[in-house]
């Protein structure tokens, strides 16, 4: 399998990185390159292998469903939106999203 | 005053007990010698008042007996680790800016136990490099040379700050994260020692994801010795990361003695590569002799799957990072490109934001993920790594550890491995499995090549198998006795 210069824009589209159409050609050969490498992985034979998603053999631990304190509990809305580029009363502000 | 950098942790740990020197004095003597190191770039940012106020602490706690395992311990920490109100990048644009509130775990347990913070540690960005020429600020500087040549090598990467810190003493000792090797192959190719754990050893919690379930914190220390120091106090169950193994940690310095006699140590017939460096070859020969001498038993044994690992990894690591680094937006914190369109917004963020290697491999992992794709790339690389995993528990039955190269070469010059991207990726060759699988590694520095650049070998144990690891290296250091120190170019 072998990207187009169109693959290569709806990929990046779906990654949300703008790219210029110069930027392309380069990255089509670059990025069919590393597929091409990786291909060699249609030779093993994993028929009846479980796909592996965790190297740690233990389920997910379940909690309480309460709030909880300290970093990961609530009422910080100062510490939530104090990274964020623009704000307004602890909101997030963004560009307008429905016309 | 003999030079107090020059000491281990345990040194430094009975010095301070001794009343011989302060955490004061430790920590200005780091300060000024990290200061004065501008040329190696390994820190993007330094925290001296913090640190001079953590050795007063310590010192008053170690006057009053009561001092903790890393008390007044002047420690560098990777910048991948989110640091309470001290800014916080992963050598990242779009991070611009980013002050945590929060401290990550591993960084908080350092904190708990004494440490102090010296400042925060150049890397790859987002830990995504082997040589840390994708850091925004610039790569990180070896403090090896090819003998007498000029030529700014590279420490190895993602964490090139940390290795480099500790080779050049910067740092007592640094926090490292390892995804596919990020640990072993800085620590090979700096003569430090490098330690990934066993994964969910160390708490991901507070630690800027790449590849969650290949993520894994460790240490960069000078000897084994202080490896199994920093290890026992970085790692801890944590209810805040849902992968974080609930049992106790071990007191990693107590399993060092014991040597390996009686042990069984595999040699994977697969890692021999073709055209691989003889330098290497003659080095793994030697570790495997030296542990033959003290009672080892060594075996060859097989690992035909080893040649799928790299690939498996760039799908996998590709696949997960693409869905981390969707948080990096534009609205919640970094760097913002204005758009009047938000869709517009998002992509001139991410564009700009982003370095080149980071992008190419979140377009991987976008494509790898879409529809249509998933099942012939992404799922498949899943049941390969399960055979891989399978396939090492089996050889785990029959050997205690493994003996590996940690690096297929040595330190090598800026430019040199950049323009091809596979030919970076195959850097973690010979580590890469042991995050697919989850298991322990370590690398030991183990001699120098005929340019006088080191080359280290690496251990691997069965998951939670650190102590049987930990008295490998520990005799495989002493058999060795590398004790060859960079010239110092810098100062």
């Amino acid at each position: 399998m072998s990207l187009s210069d169109s693959d290569v824009k709806k990929v990046a589209k779906l990654a949300r990185i703008a790219i210029s159409d110069d930027d392309v050609p380069h990255l089509k050969n670059e990025l069919n390159g590393i597929l091409s490498w990786i291909e060699q992985l249609q030779e093993v034979d994993v028929d009846g292998v479980e796909a592996m998603t965790s190297s740690v053999d233990v389920s997910l631990p379940m909690r309480d469903d309460v709030c909880a304190e300290g970093y990961t509990g609530g009422g910080q809305p100062e510490n939530v939106t104090r990274n964020a580029p623009k704000t307004e009363d602890h909101f997030f502000v963004v560009p307008k999203v429905v016309e | 005053m003999t030079d107090l950098t020059k000491k281990t942790i345990a040194e430094l740990r009975d010095g301070y007990a001794a009343k011989d020197f302060s955490a004061a004095e430790v920590t200005d003597a780091y300060l000024s010698r990290a200061e004065a190191a501008t040329d190696l770039n390994a820190y993007v940012r330094m925290t001296p008042d913090l640190a001079k106020s953590q050795a007063k602490a310590s010192d008053e706690r170690i006057a009053k007996g009561e001092a903790r395992p890393l008390e007044g311990i002047p420690l560098g920490i990777k910048d991948l680790f989110c640091t309470k109100d001290i800014e916080t990048n992963a050598a990242s644009h779009i991070l611009d800016g980013f002050v945590p509130p929060y401290e990550s775990t591993v960084s908080q347990n350092l904190l708990d136990d004494g440490g102090v913070f010296l400042g925060k540690l150049n890397l790859d960005e987002f830990a995504m490099g082997s040589s840390n020429e994708t850091s925004y600020y610039g790569p990180v500087v070896n403090p090896w040379r090819r003998g007498n040549e000029e030529t700014k090598l590279t420490p190895g990467g993602s964490s090139g700050g940390s290795s480099s810190a500790v080779s050049a003493r910067l740092c007592a000792a640094a926090t490292a994260t390892d995804t596919g090797g990020s640990i072993r192959q800085p620590a090979s190719l700096t003569a430090t020692v490098g330690i990934k754990p066993t994964y969910g050893r160390c708490s991901r919690w507070g630690i800027v994801a790449f590849a969650s379930s290949l993520d894994q914190a460790g240490p960069i220390t000078r000897d084994v010795r202080d490896g199994a120091i920093m290890l026992s106090s970085m790692a801890s169950h944590d209810p805040k990361d849902s992968t974080s193994i609930n049992r106790p940690v071990p007191d990693y310095e107590k399993a060092l003695e014991g040597g390996v006699k009686g042990m069984k140590i595999g040699i994977p017939k697969e890692y021999r590569l073709d055209g691989m460096n003889e330098e290497i070859d003659a080095v793994w020969e030697k570790g495997a002799q030296l542990l033959r001498d003290q009672g080892a038993e060594v075996v060859e044994v097989s690992l035909p799957l080893t040649k799928y690992a790299l690939p498996v990894y760039y799908i996998v690591a590709p696949a997960e990072a693409s869905s981390n680094l969707a948080r990096y937006d534009g609205v919640k914190y970094g760097l913002r490109v204005h758009d009047d369109n938000i869709h517009e917004m998002y992509m001139k963020t991410r564009a700009e934001g982003f370095g080149k290697e980071v992008q190419r491999r979140l377009m991987i992992g976008t494509y790898v993920l879409s529809a249509g794709y998933y099942d012939a790339y992404y799922l498949r690389a899943q049941r390969v790594r399960k055979k891989i995993a399978d396939e090492l528990a089996e050889v785990f039955k029959s050997v205690d550890l493994l003996l590996t190269p940690s690096s297929p070469g040595a330190a090598f010059g800026f430019g040199e491995k950049s323009a091809d991207p596979i030919e970076m990726y195959l850097n973690d060759v010979f580590t890469v499995t042991a995050n697919l699988a989850g298991i322990p590694g370590i690398s030991v520095p183990a001699g120098l090549d005929a340019q006088g650049l080191p080359l280290g070998l690496q251990l691997l144990a069965p998951a939670f198998g650190e102590e049987t690891m930990l008295r490998g290296a520990r005799a495989l250091e002493e058999a060795l006795g590398f004790d060859a120190q960079p010239t110092e170019w810098w100062t």
